[in-house]
């Protein structure tokens, strides 16, 4: 046991996009959208999440990695043959941009886990848990190496620079998705590092977020109790593992689980009718230590859909709107209309209550 | 029999010009050290405890009870008290008697820990003007949920929830028998207890008629001598209490001398007028975890399932190993008691110097819990020193999902902390028994100062979560991140699972 947890404390602007259609298109839009607030960010971290983007690869998981160095990249890959079949490994596309002098060495591979190793014959696990004890792996125990993205047909592209450079160093708008995130970075008390930008994804799932987790301590050591380490610095780590936890592990939907991580107040659910309020109740007492405390506003990416939803108190901004079958959400209005002047719905979510929007089909 | 020469600890002084002779003191003295002389009131100073009950009602304010200035010759080594209870041991052979929790100069931990509070990144939240929730839910949780859709379309939970209880505040009392106080003062605690919506205790004393009305605000306790147990006593509460040990005595029993069970407590207890009432050492039925186990389980069949059994032990070197036994053993809480716990009545020796305290206790417990994945299988209630909601606040950081007070609540009733349970003279009729003491201790009155107590800390709590920037008291339930120590070594950091100031 460590008692030397870290925690990072930022402020930020974020952007989502999501076509109900499946309809894909490319980053330019939500890079556009990002970059009208770049008063939100410092220039330490942007990032973007976009779902869709690998249709030729779709079958496979997807690892983007990060390497300080050659070693930590031998390990990973040593590590990642005994147990995956790659199917593809290359350096990530980049482009040159100026004012982004250094960077870690940063691969992608398409992989799919083997069945029949030793490792994972013991543990019986099936290949989502496999990747998640996979990703826990490395970013624990192999320094320097850092798994950023590890979904399907779906990809975290992040660093340090503005979101603007970020975007052109990534070539983000070559590539094309019906889900987009994206993020600027306002951090407070740490050095800009390449991990700590947003979004953080484990699996399919995304999270781009604005605010701090004033509940991190007892969140993290919940995480903790169910085996999820947490390495990457950042309270936003938390809410990632938390969806990962109460959606897929525990089989929630969506709308529960956002219900359990920002509840609703104990005077609202004590005037729900009885099987109502049995449900709340029993949801606020179990996933108490689930509960995320403090401001924030997050989107949330998944493989079918996007969710964006606030703290029970509302005290980090989410505005959304819809136009056609596009759902947009993001930390100001005019980040939306610079993508889309004329949206057909536009409004402030209220706090605690989640915007999902779902794929149609 | 000569004259003790265990020096007095108190002078009790009266000024003869401001004294009218109204002879309250000699009236409201449980101790007797006044009396009268025919022309002025005489003063026995060796009986005097300073427990002020004759200060506060002197109407001249003619009384001052002073620490006697005479002392042994100082020696750095040999203490005032090493030396007054060698004399007394000399005098009586006997062994020394003491109540409330230990005073002994021990390092409090609480003392050196500080709470976080928020500034520019994250807002702080006024409790003034937004909601801020203090509810909370002792007993088992299971590790996930499942739902299906009601006919309304609205989620309806398929998960059965085990028992719990529903606390307004963190807050409980801990447990205090009729025998060790009086039944005024448990009615006090009681009609609290129901006014606040929390939980008392009923000690290991059986649960008296008067009490009955207050059932589902009321704990009932299954102590070593079983003293009041029947099928319908542990039906009668909200939940059901084991207990194994207590702080200030950990492995230590009880003994309350037949003088003092007279037939309301006999009836109570279950046992004939005037019989010692002991609590053996051990329970009889439990000498390791299985026993416990059965004994937990036997309670759930007799009450159906439908009131969590909580375990009560001392905080002791092994505590984390404990706990965890007792948790897999079946308990839906765990109730740790630290060294500087209360009692009615101890040894010196023991309550002074046997246990750990609570701060280590209850990191290690919940540190464990989690380590093993089963914190969610027990609340865990930590007791045993919590002086203020600083305390309260700082416990529940640690990993406490409620704090039992019982000196705290004690102290609202006019107890000074003089330490003197065991002789039950207690002028303030809450550790006694005699009718023309308890008869002072008006339990309306009373229960309206410690309703005061609570509210007042229960505002306190809010405060400091507004400050930590959360409105929900589970936020600060076990998020040792928000707290960091001052002036302590690695170890005992590393202990608690906190940081540094600093850093």
């Amino acid at each position: 046991m460590s008692h030397n947890f870290h925690k990072d404390i930022s402020g930020c602007g974020l952007a989502g996009i999501i076509n109900k259609d499946g309809k894909r298109i490319s980053g330019s839009s939500i890079s556009k959208s990002l970059c009208l607030m770049n008063d939100r960010g410092n220039g330490l971290g942007a990032g973007y999440a976009a779902y869709g983007i690998y249709p030729e690869y779709k079958e496979l998981y997807a690892f983007h990695i990060m390497y300080d160095e050659p070693a930590c990249q031998r390990d990973t890959e040593e590590y990642l043959k005994k147990n995956y079949r790659i199917e593809k490994k290359e350096p990530m596309p980049t482009a040159p941009v100026e004012s982004i002098t250094i960077s870690p060495m940063i691969w992608r591979y398409f992989v799919k886990p083997l069945s029949e190793k030793a490792e994972r014959d013991a543990a019986d696990l099936r290949d989502d848990d496999f990747v998640v004890r996979t990703v826990m792996k490395i970013n624990s125990e192999i320094g320097g190496a850092y798994v950023f993205s590890s979904g399907k047909n779906m990809g975290a592209f992040k660093g340090v620079g503005m979101p603007g450079e970020i975007a052109r160093f990534f070539r983000i708008e070559e590539y094309e998705g019906y889900i987009w995130t994206g993020h600027t970075r306002f951090p407070t008390n740490t050095p800009g590092w390449w991990g700590g930008a947003h979004p953080f994804t484990l699996l399919d799932w995304s999270i781009v977020h604005n605010g701090e987790i004033s509940s991190y301590g007892i969140n993290k050591r919940y995480l903790e109790m169910y085996g999820y380490k947490l390495t990457l610095l950042t309270d936003t780590e938390v809410v990632t593992y938390l969806f990962d936890l109460l959606v897929r592990k525990h089989g929630l939907d969506v709308l529960t689980a956002c219900t359990a991580l920002a509840s609703p107040f104990w005077k609202n659910i004590d005037d729900l009718q009885e099987d109502e309020k049995n449900a709340m109740t029993a949801l606020r007492m179990v996933y108490a230590s689930a509960l995320m405390n403090g401001p924030f506003s997050i989107l949330f990416g998944h493989s079918k859909g996007l969710v964006g939803f606030n703290d029970r108190i509302k005290l980090r901004p989410l505005v959304a709107a819809t136009k056609g079958k596009t759902v947009y959400m993001a930390s100001e209005e005019s980040a939306i209309r610079e993508i889309c002047p004329s949206p057909e719905k536009i409004w402030a979510p209220r706090a605690g209550e989640p915007v999902i929007a779902e794929l149609e089909g | 029999m000569f004259k003790s020469l265990a020096v007095p600890e108190f002078l009790a002084k009266i000024d003869q010009i401001k004294c009218i002779k109204c002879k309250r003191c000699i009236q409201n003295c449980g101790w007797s050290v006044y009396a009268w002389g025919g022309d002025k009131v005489l003063i026995d100073t060796f009986k005097c405890v300073k427990c002020l009950r004759c200060y506060h009602y002197c109407p001249e304010e003619a009384i001052t009870i002073e620490d006697n200035p005479v002392k042994y010759r100082s020696n750095a080594n040999w203490g005032f008290y090493n030396i007054r209870n060698i004399k007394r041991q000399a005098e009586t052979g006997g062994i020394p008697l003491t109540g409330m929790g230990s005073d002994m100069p021990y390092p409090v931990l609480f003392d050196s820990l500080l709470i976080d509070a928020c500034q520019v990144t994250n807002p702080s939240i006024d409790p003034l003007r937004e909601p801020m929730e203090l509810r909370t839910y002792l007993g088992k949780k299971p590790a996930k949920l499942e739902f299906e859709n009601g006919p309304d379309g609205k989620p309806k939970l398929k998960t059965k929830m085990p028992p719990q209880i529903k606390l307004e505040a963190p807050f409980i009392f801990a447990p205090m028998s009729y025998g060790s106080i009086s039944l005024n003062a448990q009615k006090t605690i009681a009609i609290a207890a129901k006014e606040l919506g929390i939980v008392m205790n009923t000690g290991e004393g059986g649960l008296h008629e008067d009490i009955y009305p207050y059932r589902s605000n009321i704990i009932v306790q299954v102590a070593s001598g079983r003293f009041g147990v029947n099928p319908d006593y542990l039906n009668a509460g909200v939940a059901v209490e084991i207990k194994i040990g207590q702080g200030a005595k950990p492995g230590i029993g009880g003994h309350l001398p037949g003088e003092k069970i007279p037939l309301d407590i006999a009836k109570t207890r279950m046992i004939p007028v005037g019989t010692d009432a002991i609590s053996p050492a051990p329970q009889h039925d439990i000498y390791s975890i299985e026993d416990l186990r059965q004994l937990i389980f036997a309670i759930k069949e007799a009450t159906n399932y439908t009131k969590p059994v909580s375990v009560k032990i001392a905080a002791v070197h092994n505590v984390a190993a404990i706990a965890s036994g007792i948790v897999r053993a079946g308990a839906d809480i765990v109730y740790i008691d630290g060294f500087r716990g209360g009692t009615g009545a101890a040894p010196s020796i023991i309550r002074d110097h046997l246990g750990i305290p609570i701060e280590h206790a209850l990191a290690a417990v919940d540190e464990r819990l989690r380590q093993e994945g089963i914190r969610n299988e027990a609340s865990i209630i930590a007791a045993g020193g919590i002086r203020s909601c600083a305390d309260a606040a700082k416990a529940i950081a640690l990993g406490a999902d409620a704090v039992a007070l019982a000196t705290s609540a004690l102290i609202t009733m006019g107890c000074t902390v003089c330490g003197k349970c065991y002789t039950g003279n207690c002028s303030w009729g809450i550790t006694t028994q005699r009718p023309e003491l308890t008869v002072r201790l008006d339990p309306e009155v009373y229960a309206e100062r410690l309703i005061n107590l609570i509210h007042a800390w229960s505002h306190e709590l809010k405060e400091i979560l507004g400050a930590l920037g959360v409105n929900a008291i589970e936020s600060l339930r076990g998020s040792r991140e928000r707290l960091r120590g001052i002036g302590l070594d690695s170890q005992t950091l590393d202990i608690l699972g906190v940081k540094p100031v600093g850093r």
